[in-house]
Order: structure tokens, then sequence, then C-alpha cells
């Protein structure tokens, strides 16, 4: 919990032997992003040796011999200053377009991932898998698994960090932030909060699971038997008689939510948003802002009666009449 | 050799202070100062505009609740007031600039303090007053009511914005009335002639910049969600 | 530099009269309107707000020995890294150039009596150590533990310490900042002596120019958010709460606004600063004047519309990301122009190597490398890896320390015979030059590596295989600070037992010093008028352009 599974490092010589200079790479753009690393590393290392052996040269060539030495002149160059002006900008739009790339490619997550969800709050991390197990401040993944993370903070800004993995967001109280990795190495990696967040920041940390596929179903099989997170949720719809008028016909007196999820809906002040899990989050908590028109506008809100893990169990629960009828939707 | 120097500096009747080479260079640098300390104020007002506007397009709908909430009477009868002080303000120092008696300036200026105060007791008798009678202070037992449905939080942001925005500008508005009071009694010692009225032309700068702010806070907060428009509600 | 540059006759401070000598006691100095005291009065608050950041800053570094924490609470932890960055952002960095080397010397360099309104300068310090003092009392009544950054809806909703005290006195030394940029713009404008032209100017004028526009135009959005800050922890309403529709996101946007502009507000001095030493002990004129000068402007102005890069993993949109990196990159360039003209005016230079000089180089090339770690961190794909870990403490010390700390001693150390009469031992000072460049390198090299392992900062206990290169930065640190007691130690010293300075010591050229030192408190007996260019070296063989 607090970081101390593993052993603590004693004596000086441990402490040196623990010594390392690179972090693990486990995860399938760690060796992307660590080559653009180097690759920045090795212009940082040319331009500052470049200068500070200019310097060192020039301070040992003209070095003062006597007090009244009057040095040669010499002529700004516009030849000189357009070049370190050029060559520094190329490298920078080189940098630059490197960087991007990567940076685009890294924040789609591929369309098959599993999806994780996380919630922060002072401080800890609470995790749910869609199979239903919770965890807190662990992470079990498969390996060569996409998977994605949908996070939210129950109170202040907290930041889902793995260093191994290159990957870090902030997870903000009042809407979803996601990211995503596919861990390739099996093994045992650090998660932290990288955004301060109180007292505790520093002990909000855990570990990382990264498991074989075999190894991740039996964990998933060997915990207590959990409902699924649709299933939590579908409970949840009923025991807060969102069914009642959410009956999912034309006699109920608010929309039908199968095959919601994804679908544009235009709204009563004339937005039209898609159905994601910000607009369920909003539409739970604040309804009258995702006023659908054609339906009552009584719908009250659930803010202070559910929590953010309850939220989404919900929206789980929503998604996955999504995918049951999507095809008799449209 | 110095203290004859103060002696001198403090009997100048002109204000001129050692720093400056000539009276010329130390009008020039009290101008560009007050322009400088406005581009100062433009920014102060502008971070609060931007956090206004980024609101506004969250939350349409609460913030057109909110806007019906103000008396568009009081507004624009402020924002009438605040011109024509704008103007007595620009005639009190034409009338400097033209060599009239010092009664004229003096009378410009009491009359544009006057309508400053007109401005500051309407806010506060029959806008803010009200407003904390009807328990939409925030802060000072603001109260939902039930027909704002569940954007009662976002109303109150708008009122929020309304008491911060038109609270700064009263502000602005006062330490103006403090400058008038000093111009006034300087007007009195007779300081003003055609060659010297720099310290009444930057108040009027300052004195239209604070002007300046209500032109733009009184359509932002009172004039918005449809009230007028064909089609509106 | 002006008609009278013939070297002047060297009198003995003693015997006549100086702005130091002209009156006596204390009121002289607390009502003095002189820009020369006024100089001194900030030079004393900001050393003595230093040496508070500088305590919290050793304790920090003591804690952070042991992985668990070696002498201190989480929570007190968290107070000493927000009264350490509160103070020295704030408190130390904002005003150190400008305020103390800045008041002293822009009407010097100019050739005028003072700043254009002396009234509004003193009026300036007043306020700031009233800021001062909100803050010291903030951390004397429970500390404040937000960080400097005061990001919500932690600071406006969950902190329970004294936040709104510490956000007052930076609102109020904000005030202090406004005038003193608004008092040098006008000065720089209206004062300058005939003949001093703007391409005549002396860099040190240009960088306090553009200094002076970003306080001008940043402080006052700081200003309304910290505002919008206090009035939603006294209310309750939601600004920044999301919990009431207020977006947390805008309170970033709007502190970096400010904050990211003030990081050059902290580094453009220096520029200036260095801008001086360099053709001061190369005894040639600057490589590259103009582009030198303009590259100041271009700094301030792009300074403006880089915020975006603090946040890169909130969350904001891929586009967004995309025009912060490209504009991030755009600022390096700049500021990579000055480094070369820097190196290049060393070229065929008569080079001395006084302690200044020594502090100035030291300055080029810790900056080189905290310019450049700035790339990991403009890079969308680095940066979503180093962001919020060690890497970026260690790029900003770079800047802030090895760049801004490193410049300011070194001016203080070019100009302490102008403002004392006094010379120090040269010796001990180029020993603590030395002694700070290798404790700074030791302290904050090591942060890099922490930050690309992975190691978040703002932790006050840490997994224990990060402890090696924490001890290391420690050890670093006890030297940094033995490095920083050195100059305090000769510097007092020589005010009493220093050997008088004359007039110009380094034979440097400027208008400073074609005048005894200390000044006369009308600073000139008549109006120099300037007929050369800045940095004016006599060389053999061309003439300088």
């Amino acid at each position: 919990m607090m970081g101390l599974t593993q052993p603590v490092i004693h004596g000086t010589a441990a402490v040196w032997a623990a010594f390392q200079l690179h972090p693990p790479t486990a995860s399938s753009i760690a060796d992307n992003v660590d080559k653009l690393y180097y690759f920045l590393t090795g212009i940082t290392l040319f331009f500052t040796i470049l200068i500070f052996s200019i310097i060192f040269v020039f301070m040992i060539k003209y070095r003062r011999r006597s007090e009244d030495e009057i040095p040669e002149g010499t002529h700004t160059s516009m030849a000189l200053e357009l070049t370190w002006t050029i060559i520094p900008s190329l490298i920078c739009v080189v940098i630059f377009i490197w960087a991007s790339a990567l940076y685009v490619r890294n924040a789609r997550p591929p369309a098959a991932s599993t999806e994780m969800f996380v919630v922060g709050k002072q401080w800890m991390w609470h995790i749910q898998h869609p199979e239903g197990p919770r965890e807190i401040d662990e992470l079990h993944v498969p390996v060569n698994v996409p998977i994605k993370m949908t996070m939210t903070s129950q109170d202040v800004i907290h930041d889902f960090y793995i260093p191994a993995f290159r990957v870090k967001k902030d997870v903000l109280p009042g809407r979803y932030t996601s990211l995503w990795f596919e861990a390739n190495k099996i093994g045992t990696y650090h998660l932290f909060c990288a955004q301060y967040c109180g007292t505790n920041h520093s002990q909000m940390i855990g570990w990382v699971y990264v498991m074989s596929d075999a190894d991740y179903a039996a964990w998933l099989a060997g915990g207590e038997k959990a409902e699924s997170m649709a299933q939590q949720g579908e409970r949840l719809f009923s025991q807060f008689g969102c069914n009642t008028c959410h009956t999912g016909d034309a006699t109920g007196t608010g929309p039908s939510l199968a095959g919601l999820y994804g679908k544009p809906e235009k709204l009563q002040n004339g937005q039209t948003r898609v159905v994601d899990e910000t607009f369920i989050r909003d539409a739970i908590l604040a309804p009258s802002t995702v006023h659908v028109p054609g339906y009552a506008a009584g719908m009250p809100t659930f803010a202070g009666q559910v929590n953010e893990d309850q939220v989404l169990q919900l929206i789980a629960y929503v998604k996955s009449l999504g995918a049951q009828e999507r095809t008799n939707a449209k | 050799m110095s203290d004859l120097a103060v002696h001198e500096h403090e009997a100048n009747p002109t204000g001129f202070a050692h720093q400056f080479e000539d009276l010329e260079q130390q009008h020039d640098a009290g101008r560009l100062g007050m322009w400088i300390f406005l581009a100062t104020e433009i920014l102060f007002f502008g971070g609060m505009f931007t956090s206004y506007t980024i609101y506004r397009s969250l939350h349409p709908a609460a913030f057109d609740i909110g806007s019906h909430l103000l008396e568009v009477k009081f507004g624009a009868t402020n924002t009438a007031v605040l011109i024509c002080s704008s103007l007595t303000m620009a005639l009190s120092i034409h009338s400097a600039q033209t060599g009239k008696r010092k009664g004229t300036i003096i009378g410009w200026l009491i009359f544009t303090m006057l309508l400053g105060a007109t401005f500051l007791f309407l806010k506060f008798r029959f806008e803010w007053y009200h407003d904390w009678l009807e328990h939409i202070m925030p802060g000072f037992g603001f109260v939902y009511r039930p027909e704002w449905g569940a954007n009662g939080p976002q109303v109150q942001m708008f009122m929020c914005f309304y008491f911060f925005l038109t609270g700064l500008h009263a502000l602005h508005m006062i330490v103006g009335l403090g400058i008038l009071t000093v111009l006034v009694i300087m007007a009195a010692r007779g300081r003003f002639t055609t060659q010297y009225y720099v310290p009444l032309e930057i108040s009027g700068l300052y004195w239209h910049f604070v002007d300046i702010v209500w032109i733009f806070l009184f359509p932002l907060l009172y004039l918005i969600g449809g009230r007028y428009s064909t089609g509106g509600h | 530099m002006s008609t009278a540059t013939a070297d002047i006759h060297e009198v003995p401070a003693e015997s006549r009269v100086h702005y130091l000598n002209a009156r006596y006691g204390i009121k002289s100095w607390l009502l003095t309107l002189d820009h020369k005291r006024i100089g001194l009065l900030y030079l004393g608050t900001i050393t003595f707000m230093f040496l508070i950041g500088g305590i919290a800053a050793t304790l920090m570094r003591l804690n952070l020995i042991e992985p668990q924490g070696a002498l201190v609470e989480p929570e007190t932890y968290n107070k000493l890294f927000s009264t350490h960055g509160i103070v020295m952002v704030f408190f130390f960095l904002v005003p150190s150039i400008p305020a103390t080397l800045g008041n002293f010397l822009i009407p010097l360099m100019i050739g005028a009596r003072d700043v254009a309104f002396p009234k509004l300068n003193l009026m300036s310090w007043y306020i700031f150590v009233t800021g001062c003092c909100c803050m010291l009392y903030a951390v004397m009544t429970g500390g404040v533990d937000t960080g400097w950054t005061f990001y919500t809806p932690y600071s406006s909703t969950y902190a329970h310490t004294s936040v709104l005290l510490a956000a007052l006195g930076i609102f109020i030394a904000g005030f202090s900042s406004i005038l003193t940029g608004l008092n040098f713009i006008v000065t720089i404008h209206k004062m300058r002596a005939p003949g001093m032209t703007w391409f005549r100017l002396p860099l040190f004028i240009w960088s306090m120019y553009a200094t002076s526009m970003i306080f001008v135009l940043g402080t006052p959005v700081i200003a309304v958010t910290l505002l919008l800050l206090g009035l939603e922890r006294i209310l309750h309403v939601g600004i920044f709460d999301p919990a009431l529709g207020g977006d947390p996101l805008l309170f970033q946007h709007l502190f970096w606004f400010y904050s990211h502009p003030a990081v050059y507000i902290m580094i453009l001095p220096g520029m200036g600063v260095v801008s001086e030493l360099i053709p001061a002990f190369s005894r040639k004129r600057i490589f590259g004047y103009s582009f030198v000068a303009f590259s100041s402007l271009a700094i301030a102005v792009i300074s403006f519309v880089v915020w975006g890069h603090h946040m890169f993993v909130t969350g904001q949109s891929v586009y967004a990301g995309l025009v912060f990196s490209v504009l991030s990159f755009l600022v390096a360039i700049p500021s990579a122009i000055k480094v070369f003209n820097w190196t290049a005016t060393l070229y065929k230079g008569s080079i001395s190597y006084q302690a200044p000089m020594l502090y100035a180089l030291g300055f080029i090339g810790l900056f080189t490398m905290g310019g450049l770690t700035g790339l990991f961190l403009a890079s969308l794909a680095t940066d979503v890896h180093l962001n919020g870990t060690y890497f970026i403490v260690a790029h900003f010390h770079y800047i802030m320390v090895g760049g801004a700390v490193m410049a300011y001693l070194g001016g203080i150390h070019y100009w302490w015979p102008k403002i004392t009469g006094r010379l120090y031992p040269d010796l001990w000072a180029r020993f603590s030059a030395l002694v700070i460049f290798v404790g700074f390198n030791l302290t904050f090299f090591p942060q890099f590596v922490l930050g690309y392992l992975g190691m978040p900062r703002r932790y006050a206990m840490y997994p224990a295989e990060f402890q090696s290169l924490n001890v290391l930065s420690s050890a670093g640190a006890s030297v940094l600070a033995v490095g920083y007691v050195i100059p305090l130690v000769y510097l007092i010293w020589s005010l009493k037992y220093g050997p008088p300075a004359g007039p110009n010591p380094w034979k440097a050229k400027g208008l400073e010093w074609t005048i005894q030192s200390p000044p006369p408190t009308e600073n000139f007996e008549e109006t120099p008028i300037v007929t050369e260019e800045a940095y004016n070296y006599p060389t053999v063989g061309g003439v300088s352009v």
C-alpha cells in the first residue's frame, strides 16, 4: 500500500546497488518515447559541450595578458546570426514533428481496448474492472492487451502516472479523462500520483501487476465472486428507481436508454452532444443540462446520492444496453 | 545648496519635480504613466471578462436566468449617468485648457462627482441592497429558487460574477471620486492654467476608462439571454 | 560613453557628499525618494526573504535523505516546499534584479537624476514589504501547503492552511511589481539623457524594458485569479469547484498566463546583467547588439502565448497541445541567439576572470542546460512522461537558480563597488562562484535522472530505489548553501574594511562608471550628453560595429 511491498534498503552499499539511470520499459510506447528522449539528450549534450568547450578555448586563448591590452575588433556578422538562428530552428522543427507525431499516435486508444475505470480520492486509487473485481492502490492487467483507463476524481486533481509505461494523465473532479497503454513485459511496476493533492500525496502510490493471460484469468476468477460492472450498474438502476421512468419502452416518462451510447443527441438548449461517459454522468448528476426535447423536465439530480464509483457502474450499464441493441436502434 | 533646492521645489507652484529636465518632459511622463496603468487595468478586467465568457458558454441557460434577475432600468439609467459624467469630465479639462475661471473647472468637476455618486447610490441602494433582501447575493444567504431547477449553483456563479465585476467597477468609481476630490482642491488653489492641466487630463483618462468598463459590463450582465431578441422567450 | 568619458579623478568617499552619507538616520532611509537608496531597501528585504526560502529548501533536502522522510511529517514537508516556492518565486526572484539593480542602475545608465516617479517607487517598496509581512504571517500561523501553484479545487476547498493570507501576500506584492514596471517603462521612454538613443542603450536597459512589459501586462491577471480564488474560499461559491459548475482548469489557464511570463521576469533581467558583464570583462562591444536587444522583446512577447505547455497532461485537446508545443519551441530560439552572441563576444577579446565574469560564464553554461532541457518538456511525447516529476524541478532550477540567481550574484559583484564604493576580496568571490557552480550541479543534475526514473515532485516520501540520487542531491545542496553564505560574509565585511573602489575599478564603459562611487545623490552634476554606442571599448584594427 505504501510502497513497502518491496524490501526497504538499508546501508550505504545497498543504496548504491540500487542506483539506476533508466526506468523499466514495459509498454508498447515506452521504447519510442525513450528513443526521442535519447535524441533530445544527445542534442542537449552536443550543444552543452559545444558551448562549454568554445567558452573554455576562448577563456584560455584570449585571456588578458596585460592590464592595458587592447583587443582586436570583430564585426557582427549577419551570416553568423542567421546561421545560429536557422539551425536551432530547424532542429526544433524536427523535434516538434517527431514528438507531436508520437504524441498524437499515443493519444488515441486502439478500438479493441479493454476498459478499466479509476476513481482517485485523497489519498488512494479505486480501480474497477469491467468483469467486476475492484481493487485499491493495485492494478492487475494482462500482458499484450491494450487497456483504456477512464478516470475521474472524487475530490481534488490527481494524476495517474505509471513511469514504466511512460503514461500520465491528470484525474479531474467532475469530468472523465482517459489514457491507454499496452503492457508488454510481465512484472511489477510503480503507480504514482503525480499531481500534488494534499497531505499524503506521496503515499497515494501503488503497484501495477502485469500478468500473463492465464494468470490474469486466474486472478479474475480467484477473488470473491463479483458481478460485472454492468450488472452492478443494473442493480443500482433499479435501486435508485431509474427504471420507473426509463422503462425502455413508450410507456416511460423518460427516454429509453437502449442504444443511446455513442449517439448524437439534440438537446433542449439547441446544442448537439454525443452521448459519452461525460454525457451520462451529467444526465445523472445535472439532468437539466442535457434535457432532451419531447420529455418532461422533471428528472431529479442524483448528486450526493451516488458516488463516483457508482456513477461509473451506471455508465457501464447504459453502455451495455447500447451494445445489446445498437442494431435495433438504427 | 540642496536645502535651497528643496525649498524651491516646495514653493514651486507648477509642481515641477527635480528629476525632470523640464515641465514638458514631466507632463509626457505623467501621460505615458497613466496609459501604461490603463494597460494594466485592461488586463485586470480582461482576466475577469475571459472567465465570465468561458462560464457563460458552459452554462448558457443558467446565465440567462441570472441575467433576468437584474433590473435593466437601473443598469440603463446608470449607463446614461456615466456617459454624462464622462462629458462633464471632458468639459472640466476643456475649461482648464481654454483658461476659464477656476469656478468653471470646479463646477464641472463637482458635477462629475455628483453623477458618479448617483451611479453608486443607484447601484448600492436599489440593486445590491434589493439583491441582498431577495437572497441572491452569493455568500450572504443565497437561496436557490425552485424555478431554476438544477441550475442553482450556476445561477449563483453568475451572480458571483455580477457582484465581483460590478463591485470592482464600483471600487474604481470610489477611487475616481477620491481623485476628483483632490482635483477640486487643486483647482480651488488655482493650480491649473492653460499651461498646466496634466493632472486633470490623466485623471480624465482614468475616469473615461472606468466608464468604458461599464459600457462592456452593462450588455454582458444585463442584456443577455434573448431579453430583447424578436424570437426570444 | 559621454563626452566626459575622460578618466574622472577619484575623490575619497569620506571627503565628499554622496547618496549614502548625504543624510543619516533611519528616517532618511524610510522616507528616501532616491532610487539608489530604494534599491538598497529592496536588497535588504529580498536577502531576508531569500534566507527564509533557503531555510525551507535546506529542511526539505534534509528530509529527503531518507525514503521515509528523515526529519518531518509529510504535512510539514508540504508546507516547506510551498513556502520555499512562494517565497523564492514571488518574494525573491521576481523582484530580485529589477527591484535592486534595476532601481539602482536604470537612472544611472540612461543619464537621469532619478526614475520618473520617485514617490511611486518608494510606495512600491512599502507595498512589497506589506506583501512580505502577509506571507511571513501566513508561514508563522500554520503555513500554507498548496504549493506555489495554488491549484484548485485543493487550494479553494480542501486545504486547511493559511491559503488566503499567502494569496493576499502575493496579491499585494503584485502591485509593487506593476508600479515598478510602470515606473521603469516611463523612465526608459522619457528620461534618457540627450544623445542616448534606443540603440545606444545598454542591453541591461533593454532587458529591464522587456521585463517591465511583462510586469505591467501579466501581473494583473494573477491578481484577478487570486481574487477569484479568495472569493471561492471565503464565500464558498462555485468558480473553480466542479461540484458547483466551476472549471478547475480555468484556474490553471489564468495562473500560467501570468506564471509562465513570470519565468521570463526572472530570467530576462539575468540575461541583461550577463550582457553587461561579458563585454566589460572581455573589453569588447557585445556581438550582435540588436539581435540580443530584440531577442529580449521577442521573448517577452512570445512568453504570453506558451502557458498551455504546463497543461499537456491535464486532458486539454490534442490540437491545443500541438499549438502550445510549437509556440514553446519558438520561445527557445531567441534564447539560443543570446547564448551564441555572448559566446561570440568572447572571441578575440581581452578576457579577465574576476568574480563577476565567473558568475556570468557560469550563467551561460547553466542557462544553456536549463534551456535545452526545456526542449524535453516542449516536446509533447516526452513531456507526458516527465511532467510533474523531478525532471521539471531540475529544469526550472537550472533556469531560475543556475540562470537568474547566478546572474543576480554576478550583477551584485559587478556593481558592488559602485553601490558601496568598496572592493570585496576578489579571491574569495571567485572561490564562492566556483563553490556555487559545483554545489548547484551536484544538487540539481541528479534530479534530471530522478525525474526520468519517474520520481514525482512534491513527495515527502519516496520508494527506496531513488535514495542514492536523493542523497547526492542533498549533499550538493549543502555545498550550495555554503556557497551562498560566503558572499554574504565578505560583502558585509567589505562595507567596513574593503579598500576604496574608485569610480571605475573594472575600466568598464557605461554612464554609471563615469561618476564617483558611491554616486552623488543627484547622480550627475550636469546632464551627460551621449555621443557613442554602448560598450565602445577601444579595439585594434577595426571598428566595433
